[in-house]
């Protein structure tokens, strides 16, 4: 940490016991229970299935099914293309209620910031069941569509599609987006905005100008706490997607469960892995790209 | 800073625009309530009548009260837990100065960038591998590690809150660092402790991705909800049940958040200070401070 390079003399002092005590329950959690079981999963993946717990006999197979079966492709591409979807939808939505909260909101602030980011701690089960009982055929969004004369009788079309799943997990995953766009505008100098209209920028110009390239590394750390769990999914696709729209995460689900081949899945989840790893990449290039700017 | 120039232009159709996103962000979600009250079985329009039988239903179910127990224990423990490696891996973090502690609390935040599914299926691997095996022990080191990127955030926020002269004072004072985290840190950081706590409990508490697959006889109470969706006639009672849980959860969070806000404030207002360029502004959650 650059913020603490200026040494005082009494950090001379620090005590071997006080250290290792305060280092401990931290190694323990992040070293065991994160570093040594993602091991165990790569590990898992180059191992042969044979019903024990860790597999025997080392081999490449289980990476050889998942790139040469083209099950595999269609449910990757599904699954990207439904994360890629909803996250935009909800960095999209985000933006402009991130925007007025940094620049609009007043004395409101408080209480919007407090509204917005309540959602995100009630249950995610919950909140998905809550768009089963919406969309299902005797449910509330048919019930209300026929009530109100608009049609006459109910329609599957809601339930059981990859446009489900994909409305679900925006709605979701929407307060996840709202926080760090707003962190991002907040940040920005309020004398930059007033610079540019100074120096003659429309309100437009100085928002494309300025604004929005100063607020993408906020963009881009949304659109990855949005993609990160939504690529790897299973709940709401098993609620509200059907047989349609079985993503990634459900197949993984299922070697672990029913299918149990454990080195199979654990082989998806390295890709998985790898995926969101490329993806994460592209997002620190994107940053430093956007970084140099400002 | 929000009174400035550009404070009106636009403000209004955004404010309207606002208003129309905080709708659809609790519409459905407070359709659960609505129809709990609602005298059918199908949760549909038109409603038929007020209701409190669904709620009656939740009394004297023993697979619910095993379940609910179950939660609130292992909420407890985990929460404990997770505050507790937040605490330390945070404080490690800024004032340890050692490479270890920031690579730990690095790794702390990783749960992030990971798919629910894998950090629940990778533990799965592990707690059979040292002869665990699916239990509450499991479920308890599953939240701990679900919750702890939470922790470390809040709990980093309010330790680099706290002016740095407070800590090397108390150090120059000849206190030994343990007496200088209990006495002078830890009181300072409470409420933010409080509220970490708190926030891990819910998450805990909330949890289903995880815990699906560390699970062994006992469900918690997602589970125990997931067990009944299957069952149509069930579905009120689940409504009921679950406006109970958004209920406890909104009352839960809205006490953490406010005390976050206020731990915050307590030591906040002073001039920026340009050493920690990174520090979050007004207490929000910065997940990526790099």
């Amino acid at each position: 940490m650059s913020t603490l390079v200026a040494t005082s003399a009494p950090e001379a002092r620090s005590s071997s016991g006080f250290r290792a005590a305060m280092l401990l329950p931290g190694a323990l959690v992040t070293f065991l229970l994160i570093l040594f079981a993602l091991g165990l999963v790569l590990f898992l993946a180059f191992r042969t299935n044979d019903g024990s717990l860790l597999g025997a006999g080392f081999t490449a197979a289980n990476f050889v099914t998942v790139v040469s079966d083209p099950l595999y492709w269609t449910v990757t591409l599904r699954s990207l293309v439904i994360a890629a979807l909803v996250t935009l939808a909800t960095v999209v939505t985000a933006y402009p209620v991130a925007y007025y909260l940094a620049f609009h909101a007043g004395r409101r602030r408080g209480l919007l910031l407090f509204l917005v980011t309540l959602p995100f701690w009630t249950s995610y089960l919950l909140r998905v069941f809550a768009w089963k009982i919406v969309l299902a055929y005797n449910g509330v969004l048919n019930s209300a569509l026929i009530e109100s004369g608009i049609w006459s009788e109910p329609t599957l079309a809601f339930l059981n599609t990859p446009a489900a799943v994909v409305v679900t997990l925006a709605h979701a995953y929407a307060p996840f987006a709202i926080l760090p766009i707003y962190v991002a505008l907040d940040t920005i100098p309020k004398s930059l905005v007033e610079a540019a209209s100074d120096l003659g920028a429309r309100p437009f110009t100085s928002f494309r100008r300025v604004v929005l390239p100063n607020s993408m590394p906020g963009v881009l750390a949304a659109a990855l706490v949005v993609f990160v769990p939504t690529v790897g999914d299973y709940v709401t696709p098993a609620l509200v997607g059907g047989p349609a729209s079985t993503m990634i995460g459900t197949l993984i689900q299922a070697q672990f469960g029913k299918a149990n081949d454990w080195p199979f899945g654990a082989a998806l989840s390295v890709a998985v892995m790898l995926v969101i790893l490329a993806v994460v990449l592209v997002a620190r290039i994107a940053d430093r790209r956007f970084g140099s700017r400002t | 800073m929000s009174e400035g120039r550009h404070t009106q232009r636009g403000g209004g159709w955004l404010g309207v625009y606002v208003i129309a996103y905080l709708v659809f962000l609790y519409l459905p979600v407070l359709l659960i309530p609505l129809f709990s009250f609602n005298n059918s079985i199908q949760a549909a329009f038109p409603l038929q009548g007020f209701t409190v039988q669904w709620y009656a239903t939740l009394f004297g179910n023993s697979a619910l009260t095993s379940a609910l127990l179950n939660s609130l224990v292992i909420g407890v423990i985990a929460a404990t837990g997770a505050t507790l490696c937040g605490i330390t891996v945070s404080y490690m973090d800024l004032y340890g100065r050692s490479p270890l502690a920031a690579t730990i609390s690095a790794i702390a935040r990783l749960p992030i960038l990971i798919p629910g599914v894998i950090v629940g299926i990778s533990l799965l691997i592990l707690i059979n591998l040292i002869g665990l095996g699916p239990s509450r022990i499991a479920i308890v080191l599953g939240h701990i590690l679900v919750a702890l990127p939470t922790t470390v955030v809040i709990m980093r926020s309010r330790f680099a809150a706290i002016p740095k002269t407070i800590r090397e004072a108390a150090l120059d004072l000849g206190a030994s660092d343990w007496t200088t985290f209990r006495r002078v840190m830890l009181p300072l950081s409470l409420p933010a402790i409080v509220s970490a706590f708190m926030l891990a409990f819910l998450i805990s508490f909330d949890e289903f991705i995880v815990v699906f697959f560390l699970a062994g006889t006992e469900p918690t109470l997602p589970l125990y909800i997931w067990s009944q969706l299957r069952f149509p006639r069930s579905l009120p009672t689940v409504m009921a049940l679950g406006t109970s849980i958004l209920a406890v959860s909104f009352v839960i969070a809205a006490a953490a958040e406010i005390l976050r806000h206020r731990g915050l404030s307590a030591t906040a207002p002073r001039p920026a200070d340009p050493s920690q360029p990174n520090q979050t502004k007004r207490g929000e959650l910065q997940w990526h401070s790099t």
